[in-house]
């Protein structure tokens, strides 16, 4: 097997994702779809996407937090003293196993400020194209950057125009204003 | 909720202007290294959740208001849009020209330098103003209602 931990990180990945579809439990849940968002963290850098990377792992804990602060006071769970030493040495083994596929993985990264992205064949499609004249043509070094914000901007102002319309709709259903209106009467 | 225990305000009194300034980083130079207007938008909101989970949300609504957040989210946006716009009129009728870069920098060598690539630093910044905004709205939100406090308001 050429790419061992990468196998392993996705059979993580899949196992958290069975784990939190089919689970009772709120929490554990939203827990498992955390260790499934960090695995799919690692696999970005293990393809050597690091912009993807950054975003997905802070994603991941922006919405781990507001997830797990929405479901706490739902759902009450507690673990017994029996089980409390296993959780912690499984947690402590989950950690170590993860800080060394992280290790692994930046063994795997480019070194810094090598041209990795510059393709050797003279190709004449559009993904050539950018990689061979994004710096000259918008001068961002990092062709990602170069992509999304200038080529492809009109993708990004798409997606940013999802994201606004989504929290327009979550402020205007859950506002504090009308629902304090309804029960006590105009 | 009045917050934590006195270890975590200290801790997070000092680590959160850390996280600010790792967020405005990560969106300055988001032409330049690895990252950019989504992920430095998502470290801001995240260095208010660290206020917030650590002081309570009474204190993040004096720092931050929820009228404040909503003006920064449509700021941020109506930005972004304006580039576009500005790109617009400038040349060609193509929606996101990139003016500066094509008129100024043109055949210069400024590449890998901080002020470089045009319109790009300016979209990051404005996404960046959006998203933390709009993330830091949706915490807000989704956590005035829990099932004790509205209890505890209509007592």
């Amino acid at each position: 097997m050429e790419h061992l931990e990468f196998y392993i990180l996705l059979l993580f990945v899949i196992i958290g994702s069975l784990v939190a579809v089919e689970t009772k439990n709120l929490l554990s849940a939203v827990i498992c779809i955390g260790a499934a968002g960090f695995g799919g963290s690692l696999m970005f850098l293990f393809l050597k996407a690091p912009d993807i990377a950054i975003t997905q792992i802070v994603v991941e804990v922006l919405a781990l937090v507001i997830l797990i602060r929405v479901t706490i006071s739902r759902d009450k769970t507690f673990i017994s003293g029996d089980w409390e030493l296993i959780g912690v040495i499984f947690s402590v083994g989950f950690l170590l196993i993860i800080f060394l596929a992280g290790t692994k993985v930046f063994d795997a990264l480019p070194e810094f400020g090598s041209p990795s992205f510059i393709a050797n064949n003279q190709g004449d499609t559009a993904s050539q194209h950018y990689i061979q004249e994004g710096i000259n043509e918008t001068g961002a070094a990092n062709i990602v950057t170069s992509v999304i914000l200038d080529y492809r901007a009109y993708d990004t102002l798409g997606e940013a125009t999802v994201l606004f319309t989504s929290i327009l709709g979550a402020v205007v259903i859950l506002r504090k204003q009308s629902r304090n209106r309804l029960e006590t009467g105009p | 909720m009045k917050g934590m225990t006195i270890i975590v305000k200290t801790i997070s009194s000092w680590v959160k202007m850390l996280v600010f300034l790792f967020g405005i980083y990560i969106i300055l130079f988001g032409h330049i290294t690895p990252g950019g207007g989504f992920a430095g938008g998502v470290i801001l909101a995240c260095s208010y959740v660290l206020i917030m989970l650590a002081f309570g949300r009474d204190y993040t609504e004096e720092n931050l208001s929820l009228k404040l957040a909503s003006k920064l989210d449509c700021t941020g946006a109506l930005l972004f849009i304006a580039i576009a716009l500005t790109g617009f009129l400038y040349g060609g009728f193509s929606f996101f020209y990139n003016f500066i870069q094509q008129e100024y920098f043109a055949g210069k060598d400024t590449a890998f330098k901080l002020v470089s690539a045009g319109t790009i630093p300016l979209s990051n910044i404005a996404i960046g103003l959006k998203v933390g905004a709009s993330l830091f709205l949706v915490l807000l939100m989704l956590s005035a209602f829990r099932p004790g406090d509205s209890s505890e308001k209509e007592s």
